[in-house]
């Protein structure tokens, strides 16, 4: 194969892998945000208390890494499910401000409990032998873990396409995305729609954030640090759309990769560059309603 | 009798200033608490805190008070405000941390007008030094590291060409500048440069090295600032089998702190760097300094570089206090007489030059090894005497002014 198609193929390889990151991490905040206009800025804090979960059951309980990304997955699901009902419910009339003072406070409570549970020393987490390592492919070899994050990604989005377009709880959120006023007269339960969503979207950041303590280790900044990651996504996919964040994902996290290997020198810049161009061109993102 | 009692009263203050009026020290100490580099300024504030509390009857019948202030991001921005009202409001009469580079660089103006000593103890862009006389540094410079490290590598690691990886910071351009002197001094062929994004979080580095890993160079020089980005560096360097493809990870000590090293697992063994510190470093001073930390802070916490180098820091300050004898109306004076000098510390025996107010000490290469007892540990390979900053003694750019 010539030098140039492995190259290509070692980028689309990283950036899917990364994509599929940005995707898990990400969705959850951009339902929320489409379905309820709520700026969920502790999202991060989802990510990351899911992280810590993954991180104390691997260490301290001894029990397997995907095991464990389960697990952490649901306990912060179902805890999401208190502070919606506790304290988001509360500003839903809200302006975008309050929303963003208490969500962002949420943040940084979060990162304070979590330096003084676990410090600020960044943890690991110790992964399964068949998580170690390279597959060779014959004229390249991919580290398996990506590997792992590409197959997740693409078994999870295969689940959210399906619920989300053939059943008839994904055809109500679209519904409520869509035109909420008009979903709630004619009989569909916004707020439990609502309240299930946004348990399904902080599982999934608890679940990124598990996948990334092997990507960029976990401190307990974690929780605003990448949330402007997350939040690029989620504007230059446009709000509320499934499609959306996962083009944004896709776009961003390859053409971040093939920047970093082919421009190294300029390497940071990519990531900004896309998402002023695509805003540019479309305000609402790429999918967001004008 | 007014001219009596006058005289009364000056001979009464000579009498008092020659029998040490006990004075209460201020040193405001700047670390980072909070953000992602938040470890760092545990590793600090712990070796300050420790040394105070084993040696504060040393200076009897002076006192200090020491006063916290969070350094912030490595921008420069927020050590530059909680300094300022360090000396302005709570009147510290010696500064003394600092974490980062731009922290230093943004806060020598102020300490000149101030005419107050800061006294770093780990910022390590080698010009700081330079930017104000009442700055004295017990750290290191990046070239302290950085360039022995380059003969090292091309003559005993076997480093016929190298690629450099460095945070996209003044410590990260000048860790990699003074690498390449070194390097390209014994005939090194450095093969390319690439900045790997800012100090505040750590990126994918999976696409950077990969592009290393495609150029094949014999060793791959990565410098970032040793908190979250180490364990990031050592994890993509393993994912994709990069020792396995021949490239040797080599850098400055910022690779493998110790406080991390055991998370970082296989992967880092065999890693080499250069460096002044490391918690396996064998003399008395080390030994009883680890000992007085495990007890302090329990077994499973490690101090590291930044530690050893804070201990001497607070060695240093409390030394000259000593000398100055609590006096330290005039912060010129006090500088002047930390100049020359000379302690044992964790680090062996370190000195300040009097003309740089640089740090003079042994620099170690270093490997990474699994020992005896299962844990990851460092095996010394060399040690190179007295190593002053070369940057300043070669005049090298902003070196020179």
């Amino acid at each position: 194969m010539p030098q140039f198609a492995i190259i290509a193929v070692s980028i689309l390889f990283d950036g899917l892998a990364y994509a599929m990151f940005l995707f898990i991490t990400s969705v959850g905040l951009s339902v929320t945000m489409g379905l309820m206009g709520f700026v969920n800025l502790a999202h991060g804090a989802f990510a990351m208390a899911g992280g810590y979960i993954v991180v104390s059951l691997t260490r301290n309980l001894g029990i397997g890494f995907a095991p464990s990304l389960a697990i952490a997955a649901v306990v912060v699901g179902a805890v999401s499910v208190v502070f919606e009902r506790g304290l988001y419910r509360r500003l839903y009339k809200a302006t975008d401000l309050e929303q963003v003072l208490l969500t962002i406070g949420l943040a940084f409570m979060a990162i304070a409990t979590a330096t003084y549970l676990y410090g600020p020393i960044p943890k690991s987490v110790p992964l399964p032998n068949w998580l170690q390592g390279d597959i060779s492919l014959g004229f390249r070899a991919f580290p398996t873990y990506r590997a792992f994050l590409i197959v997740l990604g693409v078994a999870l989005i295969s689940v959210l396409w399906y619920g989300f377009e053939k059943t008839n709880i994904g055809a109500k959120i679209r519904a409520a995305v869509d035109n909420r006023r008009m979903a709630e007269s004619v009989g569909i339960n916004v707020d439990l729609l609502f309240t299930l969503t946004f348990a399904l979207g902080s599982a999934l950041a608890a679940l990124g954030g598990g996948l990334a303590i092997q990507l960029f280790g976990l401190s307990p900044s974690f929780a605003v640090l990448y949330l402007v990651l997350f939040l690029i996504v989620v504007a230059v996919g446009g709000l509320g759309s499934l499609k959306g964040t996962l083009l944004a994902a896709l776009v961003i996290g390859v053409i971040d990769t093939a920047g970093k290997y082919l421009y190294a020198e300029a390497g940071g810049f990519f990531i900004y560059a896309i998402t002023v161009i695509v805003l540019l061109i479309k305000p609402a993102g790429f999918y967001g309603r004008e | 009798m007014k001219i009596l009692g006058w005289a009364g009263a000056a001979a009464l203050a000579v009498t008092l200033g020659a029998t040490a009026q006990a004075e209460n020290i201020k040193i405001g100490v700047v670390a980072p608490f909070s953000g992602a580099n938040a470890d760092l300024g545990q590793q600090i504030d712990k070796a300050f805190d420790l040394y105070v509390k084993l040696h504060a009857k040393d200076i009897a019948p002076h006192t200090v008070q020491i006063i916290k202030r969070d350094e912030g991001p490595p921008t420069g921005a927020n050590a530059k405000t909680v300094a300022t009202e360090l000396i302005t409001n709570d009147k510290v009469q010696i500064l003394a941390g600092f974490a980062f580079s731009p922290s230093a660089i943004a806060l020598a103006p102020v300490v000149t007008q101030a005419k107050i000593p800061m006294v770093i103890a780990n910022a390590g862009t080698a010009w700081i030094t330079n930017l104000s006389p009442y700055i004295a540094r017990l750290s290191f410079s990046m070239w302290h590291h950085g360039y022995p490290m380059g003969a090292y590598a091309f003559d005993k690691i076997g480093c016929k060409s190298a690629a450099l990886a460095y945070t996209d910071f003044p410590p990260g351009k000048d860790s990699t500048e003074a690498f390449k002197t070194g390097f390209e001094k014994v005939g090194g062929k450095v093969t390319e440069s690439i900045p790997l994004g800012s100090p505040v979080q750590v990126p994918d580095f999976t696409p950077f090295f990969q592009r290393i890993k495609d150029s094949k160079p014999d060793c791959m020089y990565v410098f970032i600032p040793s908190g979250a980005h180490a364990t990031g560096v050592t994890k993509a360097y393993g994912e994709l089998g990069m020792r396995k493809a021949g490239i040797k990870l080599i850098g400055p000590m910022d690779l493998i702190p110790d406080n991390k090293l055991q998370d970082m697992g296989d992967a880092a063994i065999g890693t080499i760097v250069m460096g002044n510190y490391a918690v396996d470093l064998e003399n008395a001073e080390n030994k009883a300094f680890n000992e007085a930390w495990h007890k302090e802070y329990g077994k499973d916490s490690y101090p590291d570089f930044m530690s050893a180098a804070s201990w001497d820091t607070m060695h240093a300050i409390f030394d000259t206090i000593k000398k100055v004898n609590g006096d330290l109306s005039d912060g010129g004076k006090f500088i002047d007489a930390m100049k020359g000098w000379t302690g044992k510390g964790p680090r062996g025996t370190v000195s300040i030059d009097a003309s740089t107010r640089d740090i003079v000490q042994d620099e170690h290469a270093m490997e990474v090894i699994r020992k005896a007892d299962g844990k990851l540990g460092i095996k010394v390979l060399g040690t190179t005497k007295a190593v002053k900053d070369e940057c300043k003694e070669l005049k090298i750019g902003r070196c020179g002014s």
